[in-house]
Formats: structure tokens, sequence, C-alpha cells
């Protein structure tokens, strides 16, 4: 009697296990702990919401909203949104003229504004920090460090927002701007209505890959304003050194739910756009 | 002179370019054209690939401006004027519809970007124009009327992309239209189209044309295409213009062999033009309708497939053996051996393969035209080596052919007949070289120039080839065997073959 041996084939599936199981222990396994810490009791490690109440009712007889938690919520979101618009402002300019200038090295250009990311960037932010110091602007007041840590994100960030809005613009096909032109639009009129709507895919990904580190960079937050402004990332990181797991996770899954809440209003999750901007959907 | 125009040339000419050429990276792509569009007629530039057409309407549209000369509308410059100020509407390639537009907002997009020019007394009494919008009302109506041309009414709030190719084709269509522009451009619109629905567009196209009474400038490589629907066709090769007629003057009197072979099927003969109405080719005296030539002018003679007639073997002006005998639908495609011509018929009779045959051609089957290569003509310079360098290349020579009786001494120095010695390094000759005497190798060390196969037509006893060196310059030459088109070759030219002659006979005594 012959056993037929089980043969070993490799199929292309496979090589995808590698990753899967990255996804598991590092990104899945996390996000379960997380969410087991915010749904359950400190001491006894039952099932409760108190933890969602407790974040959001004040302490020390302080309401919720005049607490500094509450402060440090709102200052993160003005830091976020400010670095996130500066830095669009900065980066789609750039982006649009690398994409459309006549020079053949667009990989040359792009690369001046990449090569500041291959230092190590507390590094960079160190450099950052001790200019700031020299003009005499570091930790002068409250708004000195909001600007300075606003200056950080976009420093480190802009690359994260000109790369993405560089590849839509770069992909847009010509012809459409042609059109546009040949029915009557001026060329202020042409961005406008074409490159602007067509870009958006690139606008939306620079500005999810801005926005989020914003949030939670402390890093550069600590360092621009020797700790004197904490952000949402700061306030976490806090919870966790001081053994408070339960607050620190329920703060995660907050700020992870509000994230998924962003992405999916701004139309993230839409594959079509990303398609028609590539031009590809046409055919 | 004066460029006061006559009122009926400016009614009837709607566009004209005037010496039109076109560079880009100093390479001539238009090579100064010139040629006018009646008002409301249907326009076809014919050509392949690379051969200008759309660059010419791509400066009409505006994307492109001429290098030099003038694009007069109506009578007046255009030429510097940008694509948004142009009365003139481009139907694209691909089409180029906005993906993030809905069907109405294409077609309305024009139409929002418009405004109306308003006359109206203010307050003080002074007459005013002011600029106005168009009304939302008035938008909707003029979509609805441009969907209604292209029977796609009721398509408005759909996305391009759930659109069929021929359905994004008469939206672009709609998108140009309703704009009312003068002139209507269209850049191989229907090249993306299966057959059967290409067909039905030209006719739907040609229909168009005539309820809306604009001027179409239509451009296709496709011959049958322009056959089919213009009313002007304009063929165009290698930038220049070969020849503007109308369909049928094209199709039957083409003005060379490259109208004749690139319209329809052909037979091309080389061939002599032994004295008014009558031409000698495949080795025999044909009368034609042709006069005013030189007396043994060499030609070219083109006569179509369908004007050659098979008779008995005894009565045919011409014997052959048939080889093959191809079934076409509504002709058979049959191929004739006479002699070392071959030769294509078109006819309903079906004669066998192997088969004696005679063929006659009527006098008006025979089109004679004048033989626009007879021979490679060159500016060179004889080198240090006693070679000359001409035409992107280096080849061996006689320069004693520059002086009658002259001889080469040991050391290279030219001694005339009168015993004067002359070093020729850097005399200027003008070389002529015989279509025939070039030969082409594959291995580009053979010959003394290396260049690309750009055109080849088939003249029933040999092929004609077009080699373009890297630098532009142009071989013409005659050979028996195939190659293809885009084939690097080398050519090779034997010294006997390379005729000089002194370009400034007095500067070099």
């Amino acid at each position: 009697m012959t056993k037929a041996k089980p043969k070993l084939r490799f199929s292309r599936k496979l090589l995808a296990i590698p990753y899967a199981l990255f996804l598991a222990i590092f990104v899945v396994a996390p996000l379960v702990i997380i969410v087991y810490y915010a749904f359950t009791n400190g001491d006894t490690g039952e099932f409760t919401v108190d933890n969602f109440v407790n974040f959001f009712s004040g302490t020390g007889g302080q309401s919720f909203f005049e607490s500094s938690r509450f402060k440090t919520i709102v200052q993160s979101f003005f830091i976020s949104v400010m670095s996130t618009v500066l830095c669009l402002a900065i980066a789609y300019p750039v982006a649009y003229i690398i994409a459309t200038c006549k020079v053949k090295n667009k990989a040359g250009l792009l690369l001046l504004f990449i090569v500041p990311m291959w230092v190590n960037f507390v590094l960079r932010i160190n450099a950052l920090k001790e200019l700031l110091d020299w003009i005499g602007i570091y930790n002068k007041s409250d708004e000195w460090n909001i600007f300075n840590t606003v200056l950080g994100m976009v420093y480190d960030f802009l690359p994260f927002m000109i790369l993405p809005v560089y590849t839509t613009i770069s992909k847009i096909d010509k012809s459409y701007l042609e059109a546009a032109r040949d029915l009557g639009a001026g060329g202020a009129s042409a961005f406008l209505k074409i490159t602007l709507p067509l870009s958006k895919p690139g606008i939306m990904s620079g500005v999810s890959m801005v926005f989020l580190p914003s949030m939670t960079n402390y890093v550069i937050s600590n360092y621009m304003t020797f700790n004197h402004t904490k952000i949402i990332g700061a306030f976490i990181d806090e919870c966790f050194k001081n053994d408070l797991w339960n607050l620190g996770s329920v703060t995660a899954l907050l700020l992870l739910t509000l994230m998924f809440l962003i992405t999916w209003l701004t139309g993230g999750f839409d594959a079509q756009s990303e398609t028609n901007a590539r031009g590809t959907s046409l055919w | 002179m004066s460029n006061v125009k006559t009122n009926e040339q400016e009614q009837s000419h709607i566009i004209e370019l005037v010496n039109v050429c076109k560079e880009f990276d100093g390479v001539s792509i238009i090579e100064n054209i010139n040629f006018y569009v009646r008002k409301g007629e249907f326009i076809t530039f014919l050509g392949p690939s690379g051969c200008g057409k759309t660059t010419t309407l791509r400066m009409i549209a505006g994307f492109d401006t001429p290098t030099s000369g003038q694009i007069l509308l109506n009578g007046k410059d255009i030429s510097d004027l940008p694509p948004n100020k142009r009365p003139v509407n481009t139907v694209f390639q691909k089409y180029a519809l906005f993906p993030h537009l809905n069907i109405f907002e294409n077609v309305a997009f024009g139409l929002k970007l418009k405004r109306v020019e308003k006359r109206y007394i203010d307050k003080k009494g002074n007459e005013r124009i002011k600029y106005e919008k168009l009304s939302k009302a008035v938008i909707a109506e003029k979509v609805r009327k441009a969907l209604e041309i292209v029977d796609l009414v009721g398509f408005e709030k759909r996305s391009i992309s759930t659109l069929s190719g021929g359905q994004q084709q008469r939206i672009a269509i709609a998108r140009a239209i309703v704009n009312e522009p003068e002139i209507l451009l269209l850049d191989e619109p229907l090249g993306a189209l299966d057959l059967k629905m290409r067909k039905e567009m030209q006719l739907e196209l040609k229909a168009m044309h005539k309820r809306l009474g604009i001027t179409f400038i239509y451009v296709t490589h496709d011959q049958e295409e322009a056959l089919t629907m213009s009313d002007t066709i304009v063929v165009m090769a290698d930038g220049a213009i070969q020849q503007i007629g109308t369909p049928e003057m094209i199709y039957n009197e083409p003005k060379n062999t490259f109208v004749a072979d690139f319209i329809g099927e052909s037979n091309i003969f080389s061939g002599v033009m032994s004295k008014d109405y009558l031409v000698r080719f495949c080795g025999k005296a044909f009368p034609c309708l042709d006069s005013g030539f030189e007396k043994d002018e060499p030609v070219d003679i083109v006569v179509r497939p369908e004007d050659v007639i098979i008779t008995a073997p005894e009565n045919g002006m011409l014997s052959g053996k048939v080889t093959s005998v191809i079934f076409k639908g509504i002709h058979y495609q049959i191929l004739v051996q006479c002699g070392r011509y071959e030769i294509e018929i078109q006819s309903t009779t079906t004669p066998k393969v192997g088969e004696q045959v005679g063929l006659s051609v009527q006098p008006d089957g025979i089109h004679v035209m004048k033989k626009k290569f007879r021979v490679n003509k060159f500016s060179g310079v004889i080198t240090k080596r006693n070679t000359v360098e001409f035409g992107d290349g280096e080849f061996d020579c006689d320069v004693t052919q520059l002086y009658p009786g002259s001889h080469l001494d040991e050391e290279g120095y030219l001694i005339t007949a009168k015993g004067e010695k002359l070093d020729l390094t850097d005399t200027e000759v003008n070389v002529e070289v015989g279509l025939h005497d070039i030969t082409m190798s594959d291995n580009p060390h053979d010959g003394g120039a290396q260049g690309h196969i750009i055109s080849l037509i088939y003249k029933s006893e040999y092929y004609r080839y077009i080699v373009r060196t890297e630098n532009e310059e142009d071989y013409v030459l005659a050979c028996e065997d195939l190659w293809n088109e885009n084939d690097f070759v080398s050519l090779i030219i034997p010294k006997d073959k390379i005729r000089l002659t002194l370009k400034n006979p007095e500067e070099s005594k």
C-alpha cells in the first residue's frame, strides 16, 4: 500500500504570510489589548464603560471643559489643523511647480525635499530648537510654544504632503487641461476647475499623513516647547507611564475612532476617486 | 503688397495657413505649409502617423504656436491667440472627458465659462457693456439640445466611467458643438472604436456636419474614412502637403507616388514619356491622356487594380501568368506576373492560378506623374583622406573626376592635367548618387552612412526606399529585396557611382 505524499506546493499566497503575521502581532494584538483595557476595570478586570465616563468627567472638582485634559485636546487639534493647512499651503505650489515644469530631472528636484528626511528627525528637531533659541523665540510664552510646535510639525511632515500631491498632479492627463482651455477656460480657471479637483486624492492622502502624526508626535512638541505644550500623544504617553492603562487605552481608542471618522467623511475610503485621478477608469 | 482682401474671399476662407513651419527642439515637424479651408466644408488631413497632421490641427486649436508663418481666421492672424480665445472647439483623440464631472457638467463646461456681451444704459445715461454669465435655464436648454444631436438625452446625471467608448465619443462631440464653434476640430475621433461602430459614426458625423453647417476639420490616417466623409482631403507626409483635392481627384489623379500608394491599392511603375499621349512602361508603349512632359522624361505611372482588364492572352497589351487569386467579398484580388513585373488586378472574373492571361489598360486608367526622386543630391566636403563627407556619412570616392585628366600622387595630393599640385581637404562639392547605385546592408559597418527605412513603395519591379539618417538626411534608393519599415541599415555606394562636381569652381583655382 502506498501512501499519497502530500505535495508541498508553493503558491503566491504564501508570500502574504510574513505580512499577515506582522499585522497580527503588531497591529491586531495591540488593538485587542487596547480595546480590552478600555472596557475593563483596572482593579477587578470586569467589563465596564466607566473608563469612558471618567474620561469625559472632570478632575479635581472641575468640569470636563475646564480640565487640562480638554485644553490638551483643543490645543492638539489646533496644532494639527494649523500644521496640516500650512503643509498643504507650502507643499501644493511646490508639488505643482515640480510636476508641471519642463525640467527633465524631476526626481532630482524632488530629492531636494526628501533628502532632509535622511537625517534623524530628533536631530533635525534639536537643530531647529537651537535655531529658535538663537533667534530668541524658544519657550518664550505659551503662544510662541504653539507656534514653534506647528513650525516643527510642518518642518518634519512637509515631504509627506509633497510626495502624494506631486504624484497625483503629475498623473493628470494633459489633455484634460487642453480640453478645458479649448472650451474657453483661462489658465486660472482651468487650474481651479480641472487640476485642483483632480488632485484631491493626493491632497487627501497628504492630509491624513500629516494630520494624525501631528496629533500624536509629542517628541516634536516636547522638544520644541521644553515640555510645556502638551498634545494628545503626550497625554497618552503620560497615562501609560503613570500606570493609568485604562485611561490611556480609552484616549487611544477615541483618537482612532476620530481618525476613522475624518477619513471616512473626506472620502478617503473611496477607491473610485483614486482611479479617476489617474484617468484609468476612462477605459 | 496689400493685405486687403475682397469680402468674398474673407467669407469663403474661414481658416488660412500661410507659410506655416513648426519645429520641436530644432527638429522640423511642419515644413512651410499653405492651404485654406472654405467656410462650411468638411476637410480632412490624411497621412501616416508622424506626418504632422495632428500638429497642424493643434496649431489651429491653439495648443501649439507655429515657429514661423501665419494662421488666419476670417482674414485675421490668430497665431498667438490662446486656445480659450479662439472660436474653435476640439474633439480629442481620447475624448479627454473630465472624470470628476458628470455628463451634464462635462457638456456644460464651456457654457458656464461663456460671458455674453450685454449693452445697457446706466443711471447717468451712458451706454455701457457688461459681460453676463448664461443663465442656468439657457445652459440646461443648450445642453439638452446638444445631447439630442448626439442621441444621448437622459444621460445627464451619469458619470463618465459608466459610458461605453462610443457613448464617450458622442459626449465629446456634444461638449464641443454645444459652444457653437465656427470650426470643429476632430483629432482621429474614431480611432478607438471597433470597425462597425466606426462606420456608423462616420455616417453620423457626416450627417451632423450637414445639419450644423459649421466647418469640420478632421484628422485621420484611415484613407477610407477620409474618402467617405470629406469634401476636401489634404494628403500630408513628412510635414509637407502632398496633394489637396476632392476625394475623387485624390483617388483618380494622385499627384505623386506617395499619394497613389497611400490612397487605395495601386500598381506603380517607372516609365518613360516617349511623346505626348504615349508612355512606355513594362516594356510596352501605352496610349494615355497626359501631355506636356519633356521627350523621354522618366515618369512614375499609377494604374489602379480595378482599371486593369483581363483579356484573352492574344488580345492583351501585356500577357502574363496568374500567380494568386484571393476572394475579397465584392471582387477578387488577382496577381499576374508579366515578366519582371507583378501586377495587381481587382476583377469579378476568376482566372485560375497558373493560367496565361492578357492584360490591357484603357488610356484613362493610366495616370502619369512627374518623378519626384530621380537622383540623390547632397552637399559634401572632401576630407584629408580624399574621401567625401555628405548626408551624415563618409564615403570613398574618386576625387580625380573634379579635374579632368588629373591624378593623385603618392602623398594624396591631386595633380591636375596642367601639373598643378592641389590639396583638396575641405573642398566643398556637390554630390549626386543615382537611385539604383545605393545598396543596403544590415551590418552597420559595411556602409558609409546609417539610417532607418522610413518609407517603402512597391513599384512592380523593385521597391523604392527612403532611408533617413540620425541627422535627418534622406537617401532614396531602389532595391529588389524587401526590407521592413524602421529597419536600421547602412548604405553602401560604390566608389565609381559617386558623382562629384565642385561647388565653387572659381574659388578653388
